[in-house]
């Protein structure tokens, strides 16, 4: 039971609203103490741990470039760009968004998108810039509610799209642990049973996304 | 060979320069934390394959007495206005979309060919990596392409991943950190006690209590790890095999892929997702750290709801 203890530290550390950068690190030196390894090995393994998962910051590699054309107007171009579709709806821009990443995403092209790359400079700007063209001047807190619509469709087109190619990470860790159960399946069979799922999510996202604007609209009054 | 050290070098002299940047800014008072906070990170992908375990630890535990005693300073507001960035918008056109566009193609492009190019028998790229470096060289080309498109000064990029990589501050460390833990979780025998807990505490009687234990568990589970990879070995050693599949005869392909898109569900809900939930909270400058969460939270309990109905009706079919 001890071990658990980095659960709790977790748990509490996010209730208290601690710095979640400090409960993790504290946790997890926690966790190796109550395994019953000593400090020095603690620190050791945790660092190794920190040092192999570099590859997870890799994406940071993005900022310089997206900086650069921010600082040039992309955002504002993005915006422009959009508002010349008359049909774009905030709703519609991320509807778009969200059938294209799962699409890409399941022909295996996860990295067509991603917050730092495509959301931040392109595709919430976009929304902001649809939401705008048709309801005027928006307030702060529509601006932050469409931004937080737009990294959800982001996370969602790439979770319940990647399954449906047979290369990915996932399927791959599922075909690994049932072949140490001498279970021997294909990945093409368990990329089959994602597509009922996929399509669940599409369709049930689609009907959020479509009261979305909906709700924008009865809130910001639309323009005629 | 190019290996995944090149694409670190890469990141650490990133890292470096928004640590100097930070250095010489006078007007901001936690200068000296910001940049022993990112000199810190930097060194840990320039030298951490060479340091020794021990050091790369103290190398974090390092970063977070920064953080935590000494507080990191804010992002500087941006240097040119929204009146000047329009101005510019209006001048360079879509050509601004050229080298944003660049990251996608050029790593989907590299994907296709780094596999294929080798010089006298050995692979030009390390073939185990290969996504990860052509995500490296893209955001090279795309910045190299920016540049010369924009006649940027060079310093410029560096000024601006400072200002971006302040925004994010912390949370640009918490995804890694969070797969530091689930590692940590592992070696300590996390997963197999909590396997135990259900199965002693959980009644399981009937196929559709055990279907939706299963699925139900995945997403729980995964909102503590953080990770449905760490949940999936954990709930499928505990009730997907041998209940659905050993007990009530369940196909096991049903509930494998199915298994793992619950425990996505439960990615959708938690915090400890950082580089999903939290990392965007802070690209995007929202005041509510929760926001994207919230958002998500209704899609995702539809979705499992959903996925333990595909499965209950999938996995017993004949």
């Amino acid at each position: 039971m001890l071990p658990l203890i980095g659960i709790a530290i977790v748990v509490a550390g996010f209730a208290l609203r601690l710095n979640p950068l400090l409960v993790v690190v504290t946790a997890a030196l926690a966790t190796g103490l109550a395994a019953g390894h000593g400090i020095v090995d603690v620190i050791a393994s945790f660092g190794k741990a920190f040092t192999d998962s570099r590859t997870v910051g890799i994406v940071w590699l993005a900022l310089p470039v997206i900086g650069l054309l921010e600082r040039a107007g992309l955002k504002e171009r993005a915006a422009t760009v959009i508002s010349s579709i008359r049909v774009a709806t905030a709703g519609r821009v991320l509807l778009a968004y969200l059938a294209i990443r799962q699409i890409t995403a399941a022909l295996g092209l996860t990295s067509l998108g991603g917050h730092p790359q495509m959301v931040r400079p392109l595709i919430a700007p976009m929304a902001e810039g649809a939401a705008e063209s048709r309801l005027g001047e928006l307030t702060q807190e529509t601006r932050y509610r469409i931004r937080a619509n737009a990294a959800a469709v982001d996370n969602i087109g790439v979770f319940f799209g990647e399954d449906i190619f047979i290369a990915i990470g996932s399927i791959l860790l599922i075909r690994g642990f049932l072949d140490q159960n001498n279970i021997h399946v294909e990945p093409a069979e368990l990329a089959v049973w994602a597509v009922p799922t996929a399509i669940c999510a599409f369709v049930i996202h689609a009907i959020r996304l479509i009261m979305l604007d909906r709700s924008l609209a009865a809130m910001n009054g639309e323009k005629k | 060979m190019i290996t995944l050290e090149f694409v670190y070098w890469i990141m650490g002299l990133m890292v470096a320069g928004v640590a100097i940047v930070n250095l010489r800014d006078r007007t901001n008072p936690k200068r000296y934390n910001n940049a022993i906070f990112w000199g810190l990170y930097a060194a840990s992908y320039l030298v951490g394959s060479r340091l020794p375990d021990f050091a790369n630890g103290l190398i974090v535990i390092g970063m977070v007495l920064v953080l935590t005693i000494g507080k990191l300073g804010g992002a500087p507001p941006e240097e040119a206005t929204r009146a000047e960035r329009e101005a510019s918008a209006a001048r360079w056109k879509n050509l601004l979309f050229i080298p944003a566009l660049a990251i996608p193609a050029v790593t989907v492009f590299g994907n296709i060919v780094f596999k294929k190019l080798n010089i006298g028998g050995v692979p030009l790229v390390d073939p185990k990596q290969v996504t990860l470096i052509s995500l490296g060289v893209a955001t090279v080309v795309a910045l190299i392409v920016g540049l010369v498109l924009l006649r940027a000064p060079l310093i410029s990029p560096v000024v601006e991943s400072r200002r971006l990589l302040d925004a994010v501050s912390w949370a640009a460390v918490l995804p890694q950190t969070l797969a530091a833990l689930g590692a940590m979780f592992a070696l300590a025998g996390v997963g197999p006690i909590v396997a135990q807990i259900l199965q002693r505490w959980i009644p399981l009687d009937t196929p559709f209590a055990v279907v939706a234990t299963y699925t139900v568990g995945m997403a729980l589970f995964t909102t503590i790890m953080g990770n449905a990879f760490a949940a999936f070995p954990v709930m499928t050693a505990a009730i997907g095999l041998p209940l659905i599949v050993g007990k009530f005869g369940g196909n096991v392909v049903v509930m494998a892929a199915v298994g793992m898109l619950s425990g996505f569900c439960g990615t959708l809900m938690t915090p400890m997702a950082a580089n999903f939930n939290i990392v965007p909270v802070a690209l995007l400058e929202l005041p509510d750290s929760n926001a994207v969460i919230k958002t998500q939270i209704p899609t995702a309990i539809l979705l499992l709801i959903a996925n333990t109905a595909i499965m209950y009706f999938g996995v017993f079919r004949k």
